[in-house]
């Protein structure tokens, strides 16, 4: 049984001045529990818009996603995000901690959203798991990039994601911190999650299961 | 971790932006509490001085008054009764009486129904060579006065001069240089001397008063009088024939004469210094009420506009907040955050920001308000008024409304930011 499930997605970006921009052109996907599956293509071919839809933040303009066979986009904005919340996690180029939280907190902030109750054991779990122990009390600004990183694979993971979103991950660091970044994905998937990693880099995609190859439209 | 840790830590973490927003909440509600403090201050400032006028008004009546009821005393007799055969020569010449009548007569004429009348005296009145002393006197007996039963119970306008005490004009004590308390001899009997009168210029000067039984016995006058003392006769000008035919119907064989007293003319200029003391008390409070009215209309124009200013300042500090954080606020959104609790995030912030402000804002304004009012003039040191709870209240509830007003707009955009706009963008 598919965990994410995409059929002939479509999106066209509708913008003022230069009309129609068409970025994705039916899609299909499935991905299963269990299964790292990686999608490379030239920067702009829509891997981020892919990404964003199958996380349930962006509605496709044709096609239908279905997330643990749930149609997340035929929910209200509260309950896709509290579906958001408990089901994935996501991991950016760019870090996109809490700036000034420290990791520990940037860690425990999705408890917030899903209302975690063991979310501070599960924190301090993670940090240690991800080598942040004594780097628990400072802030993002304080951390080298792979330090951020591993800090926002940790959020990822607190509230126990069926599915992991990973847009970029290793764009901003250097080989080894790429390394280490990417073995906890397959980490993660050999524990039964799912990863959908999406990347222009053909290095990174190696350690995929499965790699989907996206041209520009 | 909970939305209060992260609101914050984030104000903390943008200190520039909380500390402007901050200064704009303290600001206003500064302004309001000094206004306030300061109308409170006038208010009170105003009933102090106007209290004072007050007593003062007072104290200048209850001196007319005590100085009308001297005067009247000495001088004032408005209407002077004696027998219809009573020689008024004799009176004007010599200043004493001879015709008598009877003592009764005083009676009558307080239990008739006249009330032009205020007082009635009963008097008999010689003049005479004081054997002993051998210097010419007028002897005069009275009593106090006689209760007018129909009329409301009035202030003796007359010290009456008790038995076996005697009370001297002036000229009669420059010769004898009698003290009070001292004894003397008068045809024959004792007296203590009651006290002596300071000078009056007139014939009181050369006047011993005794009580009224003592002289009506020493000069052979058993139940007689020789004259009626009407005083504070409210008989002005062209009344007066019909007073004197009113009485004269009441005590037969008697005639009235009216004694116009100079002294008047000195009461009726006190009692218009009486009434300049109520038109500068009516004065002063036109003044400060006018000013106060001015100060209230004042804070009326200043307190909205400061408050209109601080409102716009803190919305575009919110809003200068909000596109700071939009990075934030996606992924807050992405990991599963709803739109309330991005909305909570901004509004708590400001609900600080409020009750922060209000404190600090109500603290400077108030002491700033007393300072100020302190130093005003002729505004004794009105000082630190101790903390006011209602105002405190208000404070606290202006600040707060201030506040999320302020933040609100900025906080639905911050609400309606769309993740994956944010998350592409960046
Ligand atoms: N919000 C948007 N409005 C208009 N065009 C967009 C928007 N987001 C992305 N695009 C366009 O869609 C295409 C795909 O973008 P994106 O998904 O970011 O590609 P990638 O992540 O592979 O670089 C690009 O041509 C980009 O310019
Ligand atoms: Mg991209």
């Amino acid at each position: 049984m598919a965990l994410l499930e995409l059929t002939g997605i479509g999106k066209t970006y509708r913008t003022g001045r230069t009309g129609e921009v068409r970025a994705l052109d039916g899609i299909s996907l499935s991905l299963a529990p269990g299964e790292f599956t990686a999608v490379q293509g030239p920067s702009g071919c829509g891997k981020t818009t892919l990404l964003l839809i199958s996380g349930g933040l962006l509605a496709p303009t044709q096609g239908r996603v279905l997330l643990d066979r749930q149609d997340p986009y035929a929910l209200g904005a509260d309950r896709r995000a509290a579906f958001r919340a408990s089901r994935l996690g996501f991991v950016f180029q760019q870090f996109h901690l809490i700036p000034y939280l420290s990791v520990i907190d940037n860690v425990l902030a999705p408890a917030l959203a899903a209302g975690n109750p063991d979310g501070r054991e599960r924190a301090e779990e993670l940090v240690a798991h991800f080598g942040l122990h004594s780097r628990r009390l400072h802030v993002p600004g304080e951390l080298s990039t792979g330090e951020r990183q591993r800090t926002a694979l940790a959020r990822a993971l607190l509230n126990r994601p069926k599915l992991l979103l990973a847009d970029e991950p290793t764009g901003n660091l250097d080989r080894e911190n790429a390394g280490i970044v990417l073995r906890h994905l397959v980490e993660f998937a050999r524990s039964g999650g799912a990863v959908l990693l999406v990347s222009h880099d053909e290095e990174s995609v190696r350690h995929a299961d499965r790699v989907v190859r996206l041209r520009r439209s | 971790m909970s939305l209060w840790k992260l609101i914050v830590r984030e104000m903390v973490h943008r200190k520039l932006n909380f500390l402007f927003s901050l200064l704009s909440v303290v600001i206003a509600v500064a302004c309001l509490a000094g206004a306030w403090t300061l109308l409170q201050a006038d208010e009170r400032d105003t009933a102090r001085l106007l209290a004072a006028k007050q007593r003062e008004v007072e104290a200048a009546g209850a001196e007319l008054q005590e100085a009308m009821r001297k005067i009247t005393l000495g001088l004032g007799f408005n209407l002077l009764i004696v027998p219809q055969d009573q020689d008024l020569n004799e009176l004007h010449l010599e200043g004493g009486l001879s015709s008598a009548m009877p003592e009764e007569y005083v009676n009558r004429l307080a239990h008739s129904k006249i009330v032009t009348v205020n007082h009635l005296l009963p008097s008999v009145v010689r003049r005479l060579t004081w054997p002993e002393q051998n210097i010419p006197i007028i002897l005069q007996g009275t009593r106090g006065e006689v209760p007018i039963l129909h009329a409301d119970p009035k202030k003796p306008l007359l010290d009456a001069v008790p038995p076996g005490r005697i009370v001297l004009g002036y000229q009669i004590q420059q010769r004898l240089k009698l003290q009070p308390g001292e004894k003397v001899t008068l045809l024959g009997r004792e007296f203590t001397v009651l006290k002596a009168h300071d000078e009056r210029g007139t014939a009181d000067d050369s006047t011993v008063w005794i009580h009224l039984a003592e002289a009506q016995e020493l000069l052979g006058m058993k139940n007689l009088i020789h004259a009626i003392l009407a005083l504070e006769c409210h008989c002005a000008g062209e009344r007066l024939p019909a007073i004197r035919q009113e009485v004269m119907g009441i005590l037969p064989g008697t005639q009235v004469i009216e004694r116009g007293p100079p002294a008047l003319a000195r009461a009726e200029a006190r009692s218009r210094a009486q009434e300049n003391a109520v038109a500068a008390l009516q004065l002063e409070v036109a003044s400060r009420l006018q000013l106060r009215r001015q100060h209230e209309r004042f804070a009326a124009v200043l307190v909205p506009v400061v408050f209109t200013g601080c409102l716009l300042w803190i919305g575009f500090l919110a809003f200068g907040n909000v596109r700071d954080r939009r990075a934030e606020i996606g992924i807050l959104r992405a990991i599963g955050y709803r739109a309330g609790q991005i909305m909570t995030i901004f509004l708590g912030k400001a609900a600080i920001l409020g009750l922060l402000g209000a404190l600090l804002g109500y603290l400077l304004g108030a002491w700033g308000g007393a300072f100020w009012s302190a130093g005003a003039e002729d505004a004794p040191a009105a000082g630190w008024p101790g903390p006011d709870l209602g105002l405190m209240a208000v404070a606290a509830g202006a600040a707060l409304l201030l506040a999320v007003f302020g933040s609100w707009i900025p906080a639905l955009w911050a609400a309606r930011q769309d993740p994956a706009n944010v998350l592409q963008e960046t």
